[in-house]
Formats: structure tokens, sequence, C-alpha cells
């Protein structure tokens, strides 16, 4: 599939995949049984320029285009989903500054986050407010002196527990609203989540808000478009990078299930001769290979400033995110008792994979909103 | 921009959007002036794909500062907001 990248983009393929495998996978284990990130880790990342890389030139970034930033996150996800979740959630609350924050925010806050000096995370789900986005409760309220107060909740912040600015989303007067908000805020407190199914490295927290205090300006699009305009900015590129991440992780599944399954004899041969265990292998062969196409073409749409692409990042992400769950299951099956305990990576893709399946809009949301893409795509045209 | 081709590139525009938003209302004849965000709920995506359709279609860019809900709420509104858009940038 590489004959569908330009020579610039293979190179940048090149290059991700020795990041990924002398930097990342190596460790990945071990940030995972820690439940820990360290914080050389994001350094590597941010030194190499790689949380920057979509982040517009002007502002300091890599500039790079959605297939060159997917390219990375497949190579992240394949090593490590909690740092690809990094990448997801840094490069969202990027993307949603960039495209409906007001200059001065811009100009301060993007080449901060293109450098990686600061970290961004997405605080929009809360305790009760999960997939339904827009019934969010944190409360947002005007000063007398026109800036901003939040009182409220958020959970399950990826990376919240070490971000150095957050993304929140709630609720104004006005509705739905969104505000950049510094860790340092007074009131801003952080309490990291243990023992999560998956995504385990990666710092997920409750973020309280009690009387924290936002300049006004750090108000992104308008009172009341908090979600359908700025989180859905960042939802959909999350959902894109989400997928891409999926593919990676379909392509540690194959990886491992592949290498196991010809060196594990049973019967007196190796079990790549059994012929339901080639079913598996198969299958994961070829959503991979769906998966890697739906998310280029989601990339390619992206670039072209389609806005078909909205609907390619939701298919994307849905098929890319059940096909890596059905690929981690199959390849902990392959690996026997082997796949249940510490010793093979493939417990973590499991885990992994059941998360990629609740973030970025559910299965189950996306199999109530596709249809939704397709009658539009099929809706009679009006000629007027 | 002579005064004909401006009416003509006006009413093209209108027709375009109105081909548009009739994918996301397709039982319903939608009136020039009719307000699409009363008419109920389309999708979580439905403003994104919007703004994504208005930059795409006539190359213009929504800025944070043309983010007024009053910009997008019609066929005649989006009309006269990317009419005006695409004057400012038309060389003069």
């Amino acid at each position: 599939m590489t004959s569908m990248l330009t020579p610039e983009q293979r190179q940048y393929a090149k290059e991700f995949r020795a990041f990924a495998d002398e930097a990342v996978a190596p460790h990945a284990d071990a940030w995972h049984r820690a439940q820990r990130t360290p914080p050389q880790a994001v350094r590597a990342l941010a030194d190499q320029g790689l949380l920057g890389l979509p982040v517009p030139t002007a502002y300091g970034g890599g500039g790079c285009d959605a297939v060159t930033l997917g390219l990375l996150a497949g190579e992240l996800g394949r090593a490590c989903s909690s740092l690809r979740s990094l990448l997801t959630v840094h490069t969202m609350v990027a993307h949603a500054v960039n495209r409906w924050g007001p200059r001065p925010l811009k100009e301060t806050w993007l080449p901060r986050l293109a450098r990686g000096e600061s970290i961004g995370a997405l605080a929009v789900s809360e305790p009760e407010t999960g997939s339904d986005a827009a019934a969010v409760t944190t409360r947002i309220t005007r000063d007398g002196d026109g800036n901003w107060r939040i009182d409220g909740h958020k959970k399950w912040i990826t990376y919240g527990e070490t971000a150095d600015v957050f993304l929140v989303v709630g609720r104004s007067a006005e509705g739905p609203t969104a505000l950049l908000v510094e860790r340092d805020t007074p009131g801003l407190r952080t309490e990291l989540i243990e023992d999560m199914i998956g995504i385990r490295a990666s710092m997920t927290a409750n973020v309280y808000f009690e009387n924290v205090r936002v300049p006004a300006a750090h108000l992104l699009a308008r009172p009341g478009l908090g979600v359908s305009h700025v989180s859905g900015a960042a939802l959909d590129l999350g959902r894109y990078t989400v997928g891409w991440g999926c593919v990676g992780i379909l392509d540690a599944c194959l990886d491992a299930a592949a290498d196991y399954a010809g060196r594990r004899v049973q019967f007196g041969s190796p079990i790549k001769e059994h012929q339901l265990v080639r079913r598996m292998i198969s299958t994961m062969y070829a959503d991979a290979q769906a998966a890697r196409l739906l998310c280029l073409e989601a990339g390619r749409l992206r670039d072209a400033g389609d806005p078909g692409a909205l609907a390619a990042a939701s298919t994307a992400k849905y098929f890319a995110a059940t096909a890596a769950g059905r690929a981690a299951a199959d390849a902990v099956q392959i690996h026997g008792a082997n796949g249940c305990g510490p010793d093979y990576p493939v417990q973590r893709y499991l885990g992994d994979s059941r998360v990629m399946e609740v973030i970025e809009g559910s299965t189950q949301l996306h199999q109530v909103g596709l249809a939704e893409y397709a009658f539009q795509e099929r809706a009679p045209r009006r000629q007027r | 921009m002579s005064i004909d081709t401006t009416a003509a590139a006006q009413t093209d525009t209108r027709a375009r959007i109105a081909e548009y938003l009739s994918r996301f209302f397709p039982v319903h004849d939608l009136k020039d002036d009719e307000n699409i965000f009363e008419l109920g709920f389309v999708s979580s995506m439905f403003a994104m794909q919007l703004v994504s359709f208005t930059e795409h279609e006539f190359g213009i860019t929504v800025e944070n500062e043309d983010l007024e809900l009053e910009h997008f709420q019609s066929i005649s509104a989006l009309d006269a907001f990317v009419t005006r858009k695409l004057l400012a940038a038309a060389p003069r």
C-alpha cells in the first residue's frame, strides 16, 4: 500500500517506523505495567518534532498533511496505544485552537503545543456525560470583569494527570462553551485513575474545577458552539488518528500472531498449519488492509478539504476499532495460555482495543450514526 | 466583477447551497429564509459538515471571526455570507 503514498510520505513512514521500533516498542510493556508514561518518552516525541507535526509552519509546527499524521499515529499505535493516545489528544487540542481560536490565543499557544513544551488534553467527558457531549454539566459563568469561571468535574481525561493545558467544554448561559485552561490555574486539580482495562500508561485522570478563573480571551469559537464546532472539529481529527492507531494495533496483532503461530508446535506441527489458526490470521490480514485503506481514504479526503472527510473518518474509525477488537481477541486466542499471561504483548493489545471501541464515538454510536451519512449521500437531489 | 456576473454568481451560489442542504432535509422543501437550526436535530457533525462544505465548495476560509450562527442558519444567509467573502477576496 506504500504505492499510494508520495515519496515524502514514504520517507516519513520509514522514519516513524524506526522511531516506534527503537524508542517506543521496547518499553511499551513496562509502561503498561507501571501505568505511567515516563516524561522522557514524551520528550523524545517532542524532540523529534512529532507532537507538532500537523501544526501549521507559521506557528512553528511541521505543517504535515493528514496522511502523514495518520502514518505517525499508525506506527505509534503499533508500538504503544497509550503514547498514540497522547498524540491524539494533543493534536486534537492544537487543531481546535488553530481552527477556532482567536489570533492572539493561537500565537501564544500553537508554538508551545508545536514544540511539545506544553501538552494539551481534551476535557469533555464527565462522570455522567460521555457520548452525549452537549449534555455536559460543568458550569461556565461570566465574572463581572468579563472573564470566565469554571466549576465542575471532568472524568476519563487522557493524559489529564500530566497535561499542561486543557480544552474544556462546559455549559454557559448560551450553551456548550469551550475554553482553553492552563493546568496551573488556581482551583484546578487532577487525580490519576489507575487500573484501567487499556491504554494503562495514558495517565488518565479526573480533573476538578473549583472557581477556576479563565481569561475572556481563552474562548474558542463562540459561547454555545463548544460542542457543534469546537468539540466537533477536535473529535473529527481524533476519530481519524484513533482509526490509524487501530491500524497499528492490527499490525501488532498480526506480527505477534504470525510469529507465535510459526514457532509454537502442537500435535507435531507448528500451529500455523492448523486450519482454524489460519482462519484467524487470514481475517486479521484482510482486516488490517481494509482498515488501512479506509484510513488512507479518510486522510486523502481530509487533505483535499472535502466535506466527505467527516463521514470517512467515522467510517474508518468504526471499522478499524472493531477490526482491532477482533484481531486482539484472536491474537490472545492463538497465544493460548501465553496470551493470558504477562509475557506477551497481546494481552496489552486486547485491553487497548477495548478502549478503542469506546472512545471517539463508541462502536454503537457509529452503528447508529453512519446510516445518516448513507442517507445524505443517497438523498434525492433537489434542483432549483 | 460586473453587476451581471455578480448576479449570476449569486444565483449559482444559492443553488449550490440549496442542493447541498437538501441532502439533510430530503422530505422537506427548504425555503430560502427558513432557519435550518430550528428544523430539529440532524447529526452531531452537521455544523462541521456545513463549514467544510462552505470552504470546499466556494474556496473560502471560515475564520473564527466569521463564526456567527446567523451566517449559516438559512440558504439566504449562507448565500449572503459566501458572496461577501468572495467579494472581499476578489482582486479589485
